[in-house]
């Protein structure tokens, strides 16, 4: 199974993604973001960065990249699609996902060890864990925040949307603790922290986060997304 | 201004010139006109005044710094040594690593964000210079007193550059030094060191060789940013009065840097340069006149075929411009059209600006009109060389005269609230606050990060082949005795590597320092080299390159002398490594090397306002059987944990171990007070499990180094003697200080 893996200019986890699919035991794929080809990939990782700087908006301008085009297009019709860090902020500002990131509460970078808790298992991308999972994996940000209206967010808590959530203290300021997001289908999700930064422990803090990419592979072998 | 061309230049020969502002001695100028045989233009003036200040010509350093050459150990280690822009070293398996510390500290007292990030994009591309691709970065800081109004500007400032550049490049911090110390209030240091990797075949150098082959300025467009920044950087001291400088710190984009890096390593990997130097200080005066002379010595450029952000910039300014992000390479024709393609790719600002050609003139037109020509060496390394004057100043060996009289802890009260003040205090303190802000996980090889000993990133990941690097400096120990300053520097930073298990492979430095003009500083600089040097030699390590910062003095006031010294060791697999703590009960705690009371320049010594005493004496023997002793350990897995001791002695190790894994300890010491407070270097405390005894005492016994068993690991305190100190109370004071101060 492919998985793509798009460097926008600016982008910096790529290779870390692309090394987190291989470990789970799936095929990563490059792609350039101003390639409007997915190259026959079944699933597209947004990685993490400061694509294009954070010009304007963090992920503002990477939204408009040629190849966001056949992505926006493929994840309406169904592929799991998975934007972490920079790359959920892409999903925000392309409205795949409601809401916004905005700067930490304390107003600088943070990067630490996070633990987060798994709150939905029926997405693409989560498949592997069991609910209620507590799992450590690095959050590094300088916009983390997760916001949107009341009605939104009462929606997202009602259809059981939000996937991930911080345990313990807010680390930026996030409304609900938010940590991630699904769309209404569970085949796209916005994450904040890293997962592809824990899949061994001796470069992460644990490999915890292995389950992200095995459970897009394992949505495959079972047959798709609902 | 009319232009000043070389046929003006002969038609007016008399023509007054600004030698002085531009930060030229009168003889200097003298010289400049002997080279020429003729009055400088005023862009070879602007050319000359850069390239000879002491930032860039090192001239009052030069004859010092002779000496890491002179007294240098042969080895095959070195693939690259001093006077390129970074040394390189091979670390084996034909993996080949570059790395070099640089200052940035007027800048950043000026501007503390822009100074900082800045520091760290200009070490970031003197590594991708030699065909590496950066893989970490280490950031050394010192500022004013924690609690004064200034620190709270500058500090916060200089930490968000850092991580602001850093970050946004990809490039994982793995370490650095947070100190203070009131003499850099006015004046704060921020080193940055960058580590870079290649294959053995990837090497660059600067040189512009072969005529015919093009000129190739790529990256950012010149702007008038920076411009005297050099002469800022190292030449002036900050007054209360004089004008502002604020305009001269150059303002770096990251986003920019971290394209050109792509662009540069996909270029590279094509094979499509001959030569390339960064634009650093000096801008393209500097890039061209070392590119030149670097190769055969000819080269003709067009200056208007510089790309520039303000159209209105003068020759002159586009020549002395320090804006970032920029890159001059050395291409053949064939290869032209590919190279172009790649920044195409990378939508990278782009410009032939001239070409190699034989003989030695470097030329420069604008617009036509010769208004450069000079020989090249005679910028790039002909400059002013001073021996400067020097005496052993007069505190020496006063200070060497005092006694230090501190309270010793014996009770078990007193024992508490004296490691809890250490664990409190801002040198000591944990720096969470800072780091916090630096990503340590990008690029996915971050073995070790603050607060280990060293940093350590995975260089290869099938033979998990890695490389730790630390840097320190005990600034406390060179103003009593720099030269045993600098071997008790390079003696710690080699056993903060070593407390992992890497072996030390080679040395850089950062030597800062306040004005060579005051004889006093000069010694303490000479001494602190000489003193490198011999220690160097003596561990059998090669120095490959450093950095020189002098002026680092508030109006008369010098800061302490820094010379911060960075080790890289190489370890052949990441995975055997000893971490720097435990987490689990019934480990047996020993003490490797003897404690002596040592309190002179000991951070206890400093809480208390006492700066006298006699410094220790580096036993560079003993360190380097003890440096053998914990590379053993590791290999024979005789190790559960292992963790250096230096300022705060034994009480700041131990609470730095107990904390990183919420695991305590029971300790018992003789001579209590001593035992905790004392600095004696060449000291590490290691867990083991009770079955390695006799495998531990074997090799203290064989390297000759004193075993003291001191305690055993558990519990949910720290427990010394009788006295007991929560792991709650403990992380509260350990932690609770950056966050007061700066939070």
């Amino acid at each position: 199974m492919k998985i793509g893996v798009v460097t926008f200019p600016g982008t910096l986890d790529d290779r870390d993604a692309a090394r987190a699919v291989r470990h789970a035991g799936g095929e990563a794929v490059a792609l350039w973001h101003n390639d409007a080809d997915l190259h026959g990939v079944d699933a597209v990782i947004l990685p993490g960065g400061f694509s294009y700087g954070d010009y304007l908006r963090c992920g503002a301008i990477s939204r408009f990249s040629p190849v966001m085009e056949p992505i926006i297009k493929a994840a309406q019709s169904g592929m799991p699609l998975l934007g972490i860090c920079n790359g959920f902020q892409v999903l925000a500002e392309a409205h795949l996902i409601p809401g916004a990131l905005t700067r930490n509460h304390e107003l600088h970078f943070l990067c630490r060890d996070q633990t987060i808790c798994i709150e939905n298992v029926n997405t693409a991308w989560t498949s592997s864990f069991s609910q209620g999972q507590e799992i450590v994996i690095p959050l590094k940000n300088g916009e983390g925040a997760y916001m949107c209206d009341d009605e939104t967010l009462a929606m997202l808590e009602g259809e059981g949307r939000i996937i991930a959530r911080y345990v313990g203290e807010n680390p930026n300021g996030s409304r609900n603790l938010i940590a991630g997001v699904t769309n209404e289908r569970g085949n796209i999700v916005g994450l904040m922290p890293h997962p592809e930064h824990a899949i061994d422990s001796l470069t992460g803090p644990s490999a915890d986060g292995l389950g992200f990419f095995t459970s897009v592979l394992k949505s495959f072998i079972s047959g798709g997304v609902k | 201004m009319s232009l000043d061309t070389v046929a003006t230049a002969k038609a007016n020969p008399d023509a007054s010139q600004p030698f002085a502002e531009l930060g030229l001695k009168p003889d200097e100028y003298a010289r400049i006109k002997e080279i020429l045989g003729r009055r400088p233009t005023s862009s070879e003036l602007a050319m000359y005044s850069v390239m000879w200040s002491e930032h860039c010509s090192y001239k009052s350093s030069k004859v010092h710094l002779k000496q890491f050459g002179d007294k240098a150990v042969k080895t095959d280690a070195l693939l690259v040594g001093i006077g390129e822009n970074a040394g390189v070293v091979d670390v084996g398996q034909g993996y080949a690593v570059t790395f070099k510390i640089e200052s940035h500290n007027h800048p950043s007292f000026i501007e503390p964000y822009q100074g900082a990030a800045t520091g760290v994009g200009g070490i970031v591309r003197d590594i991708l210079t030699m065909g590496a691709r950066p893989i970490a970065v280490m950031d050394p800081l010192r500022f004013g007193p924690a609690d004064a109004p200034d620190t709270r500007r500058v500090l916060p400032g200089i930490v968000a550059g850092v991580g602001g550049y850093g970050n946004c490049l990809g490039l994982p911090n793995i370490g650095g030094e947070v100190v203070f110390d009131e003499t850099y209030l006015g004046n704060p240091l921020v080193n940055a060191l960058c580590v870079g990797v290649m294959k053995h075949s990837d090497i660059k150098l600067a040189k512009a060789a072969g005529a015919g082959n093009l000129v190739v300025l790529y990256g950012a467009k010149t702007g008038g940013d920076g411009i005297g920044g050099v002469s800022v950087l190292a030449s002036e001291t900050f007054e209360s009065k004089g004008p502002a400088k604020r305009p001269a710190v150059q303002v770096g984009d990251p986003f920019v840097e971290k394209v050109l890096i792509e662009c540069s390593l996909e270029i590279f990997a094509e094979d499509l340069v001959v030569g390339i130097q960064d634009l650093g200080g000096a801008g393209l005066s500097c890039a061209t006149s070392e590119l030149a002379s670097g190769g055969s010595g000819g080269m003709k450029v067009q200056l208007e075929k510089v790309p520039v952000r303000d159209p209105s910039l003068s020759p002159e300014e586009i020549l002395m411009s320090e804006s970032q992000e920029r890159m001059c390479a050395i291409v053949e024709p064939s290869k032209i059209a590919r190279f172009l393609e790649i920044c195409a790719k990378w939508d990278v600002t782009v410009n032939v600006i001239g070409e190699v050609t034989d003989g030695n003139h470097l030329e420069i037109t604008w617009n036509g009109e010769l208004i450069v020509d000079v020989p090249p060496r005679t910028v790039a390394h002909d400059g002013p060389v001073y021996n400067r004057p020097m005496a052993q100043p007069a505190y020496i060996n006063e200070v060497a005269k005092q006694v230090i009289n501190v309270p010793i802890p014996a009770t078990a009260d007193e024992i508490k609230v004296t490691v809890l003040k250490l664990a409190a205090t801002p040198n000591l303190a944990d720096k969470s606050w800072v780091t916090d802000q630096y990503d340590r996980y990008v690029q996915g090889n971050s073995i070790q990060a603050q607060p280990d000993d060293s940093g350590m990133v995975r260089i290869d990941e099938k033979t998990h082949l890695g490389v730790a690097i630390a840097t320190d400096a005990n600034a406390n120990w060179s103003y009593l005795n720099p030269y045993e300053g600098a071997r008790l520097a390079l003696a710690e930073a080699a056993r903060n590597i070593a407390t992992a298990g890497a072996k030390p492979l080679a040395v850089t430095n950062c030597l800062n320092f306040g004005s060579p003009e005051d004889t006093g500083v000069m010694w303490q600089f000479a001494e602190s080299v000489r003193g490198l040097a011999d220690g160097c030699l003596e561990m059998g390590l090669p120095v490959t390159g450093g950095n020189v910062s002098f002026y680092n003095q508030t109006g008369a006031v010098a800061i302490l002398p820094t010379p911060v010294i960075g080790v890289l060791g190489v370890i052949d697999d990441v995975r055997t490594r000893t971490p720097m703590s435990f987490d689990r009960a019934g480990l047996d705690l020993y003490l490797l090397g003897e404690t002596e009371d040592h309190l002179a320049g000991s951070e206890w010594a400093y809480m208390h306002n006492q700066r006298g005493g006699v410094a220790p004496t580096a036993n560079l023997q003993r360190e380097m059987r003890l440096i053998d002793l914990l590379v053993a350990g590791r290999t024979k897995k005789i190790f559960t944990a292992a963790h250096d001791l230096s300022q705060g002695g034994l009480s700041a190790t131990l609470t730095e171990m107990v904390l990183r894994h919420n695991t305590g300890a029971t300790i018992q010491l003789d001579n209590v007070g001593m035992a905790l407070l004392s600095e004696t270097p060449g000291r590490v405390v290691v867990a083991i499990d009770p079955a390695q005894t006799a495998a531990l005492t074997q090799e203290a016994v064989t390297q000759k180094i004193v075993l003291t068993k001191i305690g055993v690991t558990g519990g949910d305190s720290l427990v010394i003697n009788d006295a007991k100190i929560s792991l709650v109370e403990l992380r509260k004071a350990h932690t609770e200080t950056f966050a007061k101060l700066f939070g």
